[in-house]
């Protein structure tokens, strides 16, 4: 996030020169290029992760400015008279009043190009590892890292001619940014005109590869405002799932590619697990992970990971197709807020691009939790528990940043963003301001309970609170992709677990043994249910990620076993003699099975199932 | 930062630890402020909030009969910071890092800032080696490993610190390497830290221990530097000296009321329960110190310890806590009443990094089958008590009396070790031996072929 070489937008303003080492001196107003006003602008004071910097006149909100002699990043929130408040990046400590503040004539913006797949981004979108170049294993303010390798050549094929009238989203030529992904180089959202000079080439991001007719010089990266909704040319409403590879989700509770989820969960209920399990194994093209005020250790752990597994749909490691924005909970508050946005920014971008892009964020409550810290120093009147009253507003917009589209530009390309938050209510209690406020703009919950979790059902996602909006909606792809059958199949495994959940209610007060058996099946059915379909191991590389025709098989057993018991007690045979845990077993092998052994071990799950009431006949 | 130190005389108010100072000439966040009054020692502070106007000074000590008016301020220029080096093992500080075991202040190996700067995620490593506690429901159920951060959730006369001695007693780095404890006393009694000391003492962690001690009479502002002073020594151990350090800090709550009580000072607007809205990462800056960085031999590993008031788990403390940190281990009332020792509940406490310090070559093969075949069958068990408390046990289901037995013998035999220190070849073998009490139908989360490694090993009951 730098303005070092990217001339097109921040460089351009009228910002003094302020310099590491001249902080000695005691006025700085011999800056050469600084007005007079600029120039004065200082810093009137300091607490927490907010500087008041004066006189700026000139100053716009949202603006991003440079704080102090070590230059922190920093963004003008509020402006009363001609003085700004600004949320500091950075660390403040050491910061001082006095310390000159300048503006950069831009807002916080990402670079985007080819280069970021693979990429571990701050909040403010520096490269950690360059960081620690920089500042060394822990993280000290003032580094300038730029977002993108500048340094690195890229091989551009052009798709444009000279003379050819481009418009904003025209693909322009494209670059493979990793082995197999084609990043299409598109023309910025603000620019167009007739194309004056276009060659291919190897190419920096800095190095224009043509020109406009006005002499608009055509590069591999652009700068856009990561608040800023990038443009599309039609929103869509979308009739594919966003397919999962975990069997809860796409079974009962799917979501369409561009819808946006929330997942809340108390601490230990597997939220980051979830999201990891996502990042890794969704069917996305691409995926923005962002680490929002949560562990470092995680980070090292997808960071470690991720560069080992592979892809199933195309062979290539995961970190391939994959950005990580990690701002950890320790770094600086401010840049926690940003951290989304950034994230979102690198999405839409890919999505112009024509993917189907997944962004999980974990966690939004972290993210709120920052608008809170900032909105108290502001002194603003808080809402509910202490959040801004703009919490729903924000995070309304937020999520509608999510969808799938049309996007602009020829050639004509859809395009998809998925919006996955998790989201930490304290105590558990979905009834707190974030949980209420992201659920009114979701499209689907993904409700996690501790009880499950306490009892290592994984993912402990609660079937009886948890709710999808796109049911009808990608209920056409199922049947017509996995199975005619696909809709009875989700309903009736629905209706099975709220039937257990019923009898287990008045099993609790009268014991089991005193239900019918036709119940006592029920709640046996509805075990193996819970343990085999709905439960899936993220440790059990044979099991972490299952197809789809995986789950519709498993699903599919598992109202077998319940069908053939019914029918078996219909034949006369009372429940103590159906061998229902040789099924469970045989079941329970299948989901553990490695993919060779599928079909043998598939076999003998129907043929356990056959046998459910015969053992004692046969004997 | 420019050094040059500014005195002033007089501060304009002063609230609690807060003291207000008038114009001063180019204050800086998190300075130093040296607090002189006549015929009293000299006292610290720092600025929280610099400003043109008015400047805002904690004062880092008690501020009991200081009279504002008369005090000598003066802004150092210089972030508050503490020696930290090998030589400071064996020796115990207060919560400002001065020494109160009678020995002169050590001159360190080197000079460090209390408020850590966060390590680069990328330059960190992922914790994967395995600790032996000793313990079983902790290296059986919620392995601990090296650079994660495990609190213990304990309530109010629960054995917590018991149990963190057990542990400092008990620990072993996998391969002998250095180690090295750093304990951290916040708000604790007078009694609860000689306990602790005699048992250091006795068993001989002294002498590859450092302690940082303040005490309930201690004051208050102290506890809030406590942890940070601590942390800059036990960074000091892991990153440059190469020790694997076990950081335990006792108790997270007395700080956490302490930050609130600072706040209160600070009319800032409260958050739930009154804690600041900021606990959340207050509290991240302390516990993420934990951790292994690339090319450096040691490590940070903490075991925080916190009471719930009112055992609640919900309470802001815990639930924030819980948040950042990798796991918990929670205690349970109802198991130290009837005598089981350590009296972890094993249902609701958890390690995140388990899988990654379990396994072939690290602990046993089946450890996480094993593991999750006693959590399902314990948890079969408990939920069958629950029930035969309203239709008796009679009225249980066969499989679901047999979880029952099993629970009771879990937590009598494997739960309550008392203070011997099993080893994890013994904790899995105690645990197979139970988990045999039961058929083999009984146990899904058992595969095939580890049921058949078991039985070859010589394990096993006869089908």
């Amino acid at each position: 996030m730098t303005d070092r070489g990217s001339s097109a937008t921040t460089g351009g303003s009228a910002a003094p020169e302020i310099r590491r080492g001249e902080d000695e001196t005691p006025r700085l107003s011999a800056a050469p290029g600084a007005t007079a006003a600029s120039s004065r602008a200082h810093i009137t004071r300091v607490s927490g992760a907010l500087a008041e910097a004066g006189p700026m006149p000139e100053a716009s909100l949202y603006e991003l400015v440079r704080v102090g002699e070590r230059q922190l990043l920093g963004e003008v929130i509020r402006i009363a008279g001609d003085t700004a408040t600004i949320q500091v990046y950075e660390d403040t400590t050491g910061l001082r009043v006095g310390e000159a503040v300048s503006l950069t004539g831009s807002a916080l913006t990402i670079e985007l190009g080819p280069g970021l797949l693979g990429a571990t981004l701050d909040g403010v979108g520096r490269p950690l590892r360059r960081i620690a170049e920089e500042t060394g294993d822990f993280i000290q303010p003032g580094a300038t890292a730029r977002t993108l390798d500048a340094s690195r050549r890229w091989k551009f094929e052009a798709v444009v001619r000279p003379g050819d009238r481009v418009s904003a989203g025209d693909v322009l030529g494209t670059v493979e940014e990793r082995p197999g992904i084609v990043h299409r180089i598109m023309v910025p959202p603000d620019q167009g005109g007739a194309v004056a000079r276009v060659r291919s080439g190897p190419f920096t991001i800095d190095e224009p590869f043509g020109e406009l007719a006005d002499g608009t010089p055509l590069r591999l990266a652009h700068r856009w405002p990561v608040r800023s909704v990038r443009p599309v040319a039609r929103r869509l409403r979308s009739h594919q799932p966003f397919l999962t590879g975990q069997r809860i989700f796409d079974l009962l509770f799917p979501v369409a590619e561009g819808g946006a989820v929330v997942v809340p969960g108390g601490f230990g209920t597997g939220k980051t697990v979830i999201e990891q399990s996502l990042a890794k194994f969704a069917a996305a093209d691409i995926v923005v992970y962002v680490g929002c005020g949560e562990r470092g250790n995680e980070m090292a752990e997808v960071l470690n990971e991720f560069p080992r597994l592979t892809d199933p749909a195309t062979g290539r490691p995961v970190i391939d197709r994959t950005v990580l924005v990690v701002n950890t909970s320790n770094m600086p508050v401010a840049a926690r807020e940003t951290s989304v946005f950034l994230g979102i920014a690198i999405a839409e971008y890919y999505r112009d691009m024509g993917y189907r892009v997944a962004v999980m964020a974990d966690s939004l409550s972290r993210w709120a939790e920052a608008l809170r810290e900032i909105g108290a120093r502001l002194q603003e009147m808080p809402g509910e528990e202490g959040y801004p009253t703009y919490l729903g507003n924000r995070l309304g917009k937020l999520f509608e940043r999510a969808g799938r589209a049309e996007v602009a530009g020829r050639p004509p390309r859809t395009g998809a963003v998925t919006f996955v938050a998790a989201i930490s209510p304290p105590g558990g209690d979905f009834s707190e301001p974030v949980t209420q406020a992201a659920l009114r703009v979701a499209s689907a919950l993904w409700a996690l309970d501790p009880a499950l979790a306490h009892q290592r059902q994984f993912p402990a996602v609660d079937w009886e609170t948890s709710y999808t909006l796109a049911a009808e909606q990608t209920a056409a792809w199922f049947t017509g992709n996995v199975g005619k059958d696909w809709g009875e199949l989700r309903r009736d495994t629905l209706v099975l677990l709220q039937r257990d959940r019923e009898l287990r209610d008045i099993a609790a007060l009268i014991g089991p043994e005193a239900l019918q058996d036709r119940d006592r099946l029920v709640l046996e059915a509805a075990r193996v249910t819970r343990e085999v379909v709905l439960g899936q191991s993220a440790y059990d590389p044979n099991d972490e990620r299952s197809p789809i025709e995986k789950t519709h098989r498993l699903a599919s057993l598992a109202q077998a076993l319940y069908r053939a018991g019914l029918d078996a007690l219909d034949r006369g045979v009372p429940f103590q003699e159906l061998d229902v845990a040789a099924a469970r077993h045989a079941l329970m092998a299948l989901r553990g099975a490695a993919a060779d052994r599928m079909e043998e071990l598939a076999a003998a799950a129907r043929q356990a199932i056959d046998d459910l009431g015969r053992r004692k006949a046969a004997a | 930062m420019s050094l040059v130190s500014r005195s002033y005389r007089g501060a304009r108010a002063a609230a609690g630890p807060l003291l207000y100072l008038g114009a001063t000439h180019r204050a800086a966040l998190g300075e130093t402020v040296a607090i002189d009054v006549p015929g009293r020692p000299a006292l610290r502070g720092q600025v929280i909030d610099a400003g043109e106007e008015v400047t805002v000074i904690q004062v880092l000590e008690e501020t009991l009969g200081l009279p504002p008016a008369r005090a000598t301020l003066t802004l150092t220029g210089e972030a508050a910071t503490v020696a930290v080096g090998r030589e400071l093992l064996g020796r115990i500080f207060n919560g400002v890092g001065h020494p109160i075991d009678g020995l002169p202040a050590p001159v360190g190996e080197s000079i460090r800032p209390i408020w850590g700067a966060p390590m680069n995620p990328v330059r960190r490593v992922s914790p994967a080696d395995f600790i032996e506690t000793g313990v079983s429901s902790i290296d059986g159920m919620n392995t601990l490993v090296r650079g994660q951060k495990l609190p213990v959730f304990s309530g109010p006369g629960l054995p917590a610190l018991e149990l963190a001695a057990q542990i400092v007693e008990g620990a072993r780095a996998p391969r002998g390497e250095p180690f090295a404890v750093v304990f951290v006393a916040i708000g604790i009694t007078a009694r609860e830290t000689q306990t602790f000391l005699e048992r250091f003492e006795k068993s001989g962690a002294m002498e590859r221990s450092v302690l940082y001690l303040n005490e309930a009479r201690d004051p208050t502002i102290e506890r809030l530097l406590a942890p940070r002073v601590a942390l800059a020594q036990a960074e000091f151990l892991a990153f440059e000296a190469g020790i694997h350090v076990l950081v335990v800090v006792a108790d997270i709550t007395h700080y956490c009321e302490a930050l609130r009580e600072i706040a209160t000072a600070r009319e800032e607007i409260p958050g739930r329960r009154g804690y600041p809205g900021y606990m959340y990462t207050d509290l991240a800056s302390i516990f993420e110190r934990a951790g292994i960085l690339h090319g450096h031999d040691g490590s940070v590993t903490q075991l925080p310890i916190l009471t719930m008031p009112d055992d609640d788990i919900t309470h802001p403390i815990p639930d924030l806590t819980g948040y950042i940190t990798e796991g918990q281990v929670v205690l349970s009332r109802d198991l130290h009443r009837r005598g089981v020792f350590p009296p972890v509940d094993v249902l609701p406490s958890l390690s995140r990094l388990m899988s990654a310090g379990i396994g072939r070559g690290k602990t046993a093969p089946e450890h996480r089958e094993w593991s999750n075949q006693l959590y399902a069958l314990y948890t079969q068990g408990r939920e069958a008590r629950l029930m035969a408390t309203i239709v008796g046990e009679t009225g249980l289901a066969a499989a679901d009396r047999r979880a029952l037995k099993f629970a009771e013998r879990f937590e009598n035999e494997f739960l309550g070790q008392g203070t011997y220190r099993r080893t994890i070849h013994e904790t899995i073998e105690l645990g197979w031996k139970l988990l045999e009490t039961v058929p083999r139908e009984d146990l899904l989360r058992i595969s095939d072929a580890t049921w058949a490694a078991r039985r070859q090993a010589g394990g096993g009951s006869p089908p």
